[in-house]
């Protein structure tokens, strides 16, 4: 400890300027090198990254291709075409649509409030956001179950009503909607909080309505973390495995995700349709990488100046 | 259009921001609201332009309630501290804002709305950034983006909140010239909040002295510097030379000592004796009310003053006082001092 205190108090004497440095004064400082390491030391840590990268992440995503296309491109488009294929596709488009909508309503009217607003409970809601990340999916999944299934709490209702949640549709939505809940709130309310409330007070006392404000300045000023929002929540939504694997049922063309398909192909030993089908899910996650890179450089537009 | 403040009353919890305010204000007069931070200052001039609601108590325009109006129908143009330019809107449409949003019956067709909007961004002098971004301006061009947005809606009424706070020392002086020409030229009433005398003493037509919430003064810039009501508007507005004393019997005492100077009908008791370091002379210590030791002689562009140690009751004090140029001063030595005008208030006052 006391080794490190004279480092601790030289600090403030090195840096010129006040301790409120904006963010590009601080990039400035950063073009100045801190440190410099040996030209060996600092090749061997590149190095070191750049194995660690290929070995445990790039060569998986190359392998799914690889395998996806072994038996050549015909039995790719075989894979592809076969009905519980595109049934699986088909719903896990459906259910990312449904859920990613509603992640997007409920993250912008929970940020709003909790950003712009003063109320009680903001503490607990905020809290409640973060819940689904704590959770493990196949717990989120088995809640659900206990809640809609055929011995669960609710179970003499639904019946009655005769509405099916679990093994179809809704329960695989809920689960969806439950595993994907923070991505957008979490993006936007640190934005929102940043930017504050001057600019919707400055709108309403130019005669702006609630509505009009909320569109023509607060939506304005957060699209671009609203939009990063909406591709994390939706490549999770549609890879999404634990959960929707405990609501779903497996039933083939019906309740069947492309995750869940993918898994019961392998299990059948159908391993050149299982990463044709695959490959599907490692383009969508390439095709987010690239949109995020692109969207991040957009984003810092929109922190407060 | 007038303002009438009657007997507002807001409190933040255990906090009371403003405790019966009453204040009129005439049409097209410029008022500044000059007081310390937490003075209520800024919440006053909220509670009138409607984002905020007085806990107890009335805001009239021209006679009529407007508490039970909102922000968007009281037609007040508001100049926030830190701007609040929308960011990713052009010059243009900032100050075209408030004709867009008009619904129904008031809604302007485009070319109106074009005319309006170059009209106004040539009155603040800055046609030539009208496709520019919030973010490509300095601080002096967003203050006037800001104010044009604001007289978009035609507004009798303009509050301004700190206006120059984040501006340097140059531009800030320039503006505020500029601003009262404006004011002179439109039809409105204007009231603005500042903590910086100068500020206010220069630009309004009358200063409110706040502190804790009450005002403890209103009058023209002269007579809140030349006879301020109470020792908080001494000590806040110019500059203030203090000591305590007592008054026994209608007479001032340091101490034991009575000193041969007016009590000015202050009560009984603990009192503050307040001048201004250019109204105090320079005497022979045996001949002045006041002594004390030099304690460090400054001098900067025309000014030079002196610290001078007083001992009083309590221990010591430290004043400033104007030094004239002829007078050789020395460090430790004893000296007098005569304040020509002066003021005494009471402790409460």
């Amino acid at each position: 400890m006391s080794a490190l205190e004279p480092a601790a108090l030289a600090q403030p004497l090195a840096s010129d300027g006040p301790p409120t440095l904006t963010k590009q004064a601080r990039a400035q400082n950063g073009h100045r090198p801190a440190r410099t390491e040996p030209a060996a030391v600092r090749i061997a840590l590149t190095l070191i990254a750049l194995a660690f990268l290929g070995l445990f992440i790039g060569l998986p995503l190359l392998l799914v291709f690889v395998e996806a296309f072994k038996r050549g491109a015909a039995a790719y488009v075989a894979a592809l075409s076969d009905p519980d294929a595109l049934a699986a596709i088909r719903l896990t488009l459906l259910v990312a649509a449904i859920s990613v909508t509603a992640n997007v309503i409920f993250g912008l009217v929970a940020s709003w409030a909790i950003a712009k607003f003063e109320f009680a409970g903001k503490s607990l809601l905020i809290t409640l956001i973060d819940l689904p990340f704590s959770v493990s999916p196949v717990v989120a999944g088995l809640i659900y179950v206990l809640l809609f299934g055929s011995q669960g709490l609710l179970a003499a209702p639904l019946q009655a009503w005769d509405i099916k949640i679990i093994f179809a549709l809704p329960g695989i939505v809920l689960a969806t909607i439950f595993v994907t809940f923070p991505f957008v709130a979490r993006e936007l309310i640190p934005l929102m909080q940043e930017q504050g409330t001057a600019e919707e007070e400055a709108a309403i006392s130019l005669g702006a309505s609630g509505l009009s404000t909320f569109f023509r300045v607060t939506l304005p000023n957060v699209k671009w973390a609203l939009l990063y929002g909406v591709l994390l929540c939706n490549a999770r939504a549609m890879g999404e495995f634990g959960a929707v694997s405990v609501v779903s049922g497996h039933v083939r063309g019906l309740t069947n995700t492309m995750p869940l398909h993918i898994e019961i192909l392998y299990n059948e030993y159908q391993f050149g349709a299982s990463f044709a089908v695959a490959s599907l899910l490692a383009l969508l996650a390439l095709v987010t990488l690239i949109a995020k890179t692109v969207l991040e450089s957009r984003l810092a537009e929109e922190e407060p100046r | 259009m007038s303002i009438d403040v009657v007997n507002i009353t807001k409190t933040y919890k255990a906090f009371t921001a403003l405790d019966a305010v009453n204040l009129h204000i005439p049409t097209g007069e410029l008022v500044a609201l000059l007081g310390p931070s937490g003075s209520g200052k800024t919440t006053l001039l909220r509670i009138i332009a409607g984002l905020e609601w007085p806990d107890s108590g009335e805001i009239r325009f021209d006679g009529a309630d407007a508490l039970n109006r909102s922000v968007g129908e009281r037609n007040v143009g508001f100049v926030f501290q830190h701007y609040a330019l929308f960011r990713h809107m052009s010059v243009f449409e900032n100050v075209a804002f408030g004709l867009r949003v008009r619904k129904g019956a008031d809604k302007l067709p485009e070319a109106a709305i074009r005319a309006k909007v170059n009209e106004l961004l040539a009155l603040v002098q800055i046609d030539w950034l009208a496709e520019r971004y919030p973010a490509q301006l300095s601080g002096g061009q967003r203050q006037r983006v800001a104010l044009a947005r604001a007289l978009a809606i035609s507004p009798r009424i303009l509050l301004l909140d700190e206006p120059f706070g984040a501006l340097d020392a140059k531009v800030r002086k320039e503006l505020r010239r500029w601003l009262r020409q404006l004011h002179e030229e439109l039809p409105v009433t204007s009231v603005l909040v500042t903590h910086d005398q100068e500020e206010a003493l220069e630009l309004a037509d009358r200063v409110v002295v706040m502190g804790k919430g009450r005002i403890e003064q209103i009058g023209t810039p002269g007579e809140v510097y030349d006879t301020p009501a109470t020792a908080f508007v001494h000590d806040f507005i110019g500059e203030s030379l203090s000591l305590p004393a007592d008054v026994r019997g209608g007479r001032l005492f340091l101490g034991e000592r009575a000193i041969a100077l007016d009590s000015q009908g202050a009560s009984e008791g603990p009192a503050r004796l307040l001048a201004r370091p250019h109204e105090v002379d320079l005497a022979d210590p045996a001949q002045a009310p006041f002594f004390g030791k030099v304690l460090a002689v400054r001098t900067f562009g025309p000014i030079r003053r002196a610290d001078i140690q007083i001992v009083v009751p309590s221990g010591h004090v430290v004043v400033e006082a104007a030094v004239p140029f002829g007078e050789g001063l020395e460090i430790g030595s004893q000296v007098g001092l005569v304040p020509r005008r002066y003021r005494v208030f009471g402790a409460k006052a």
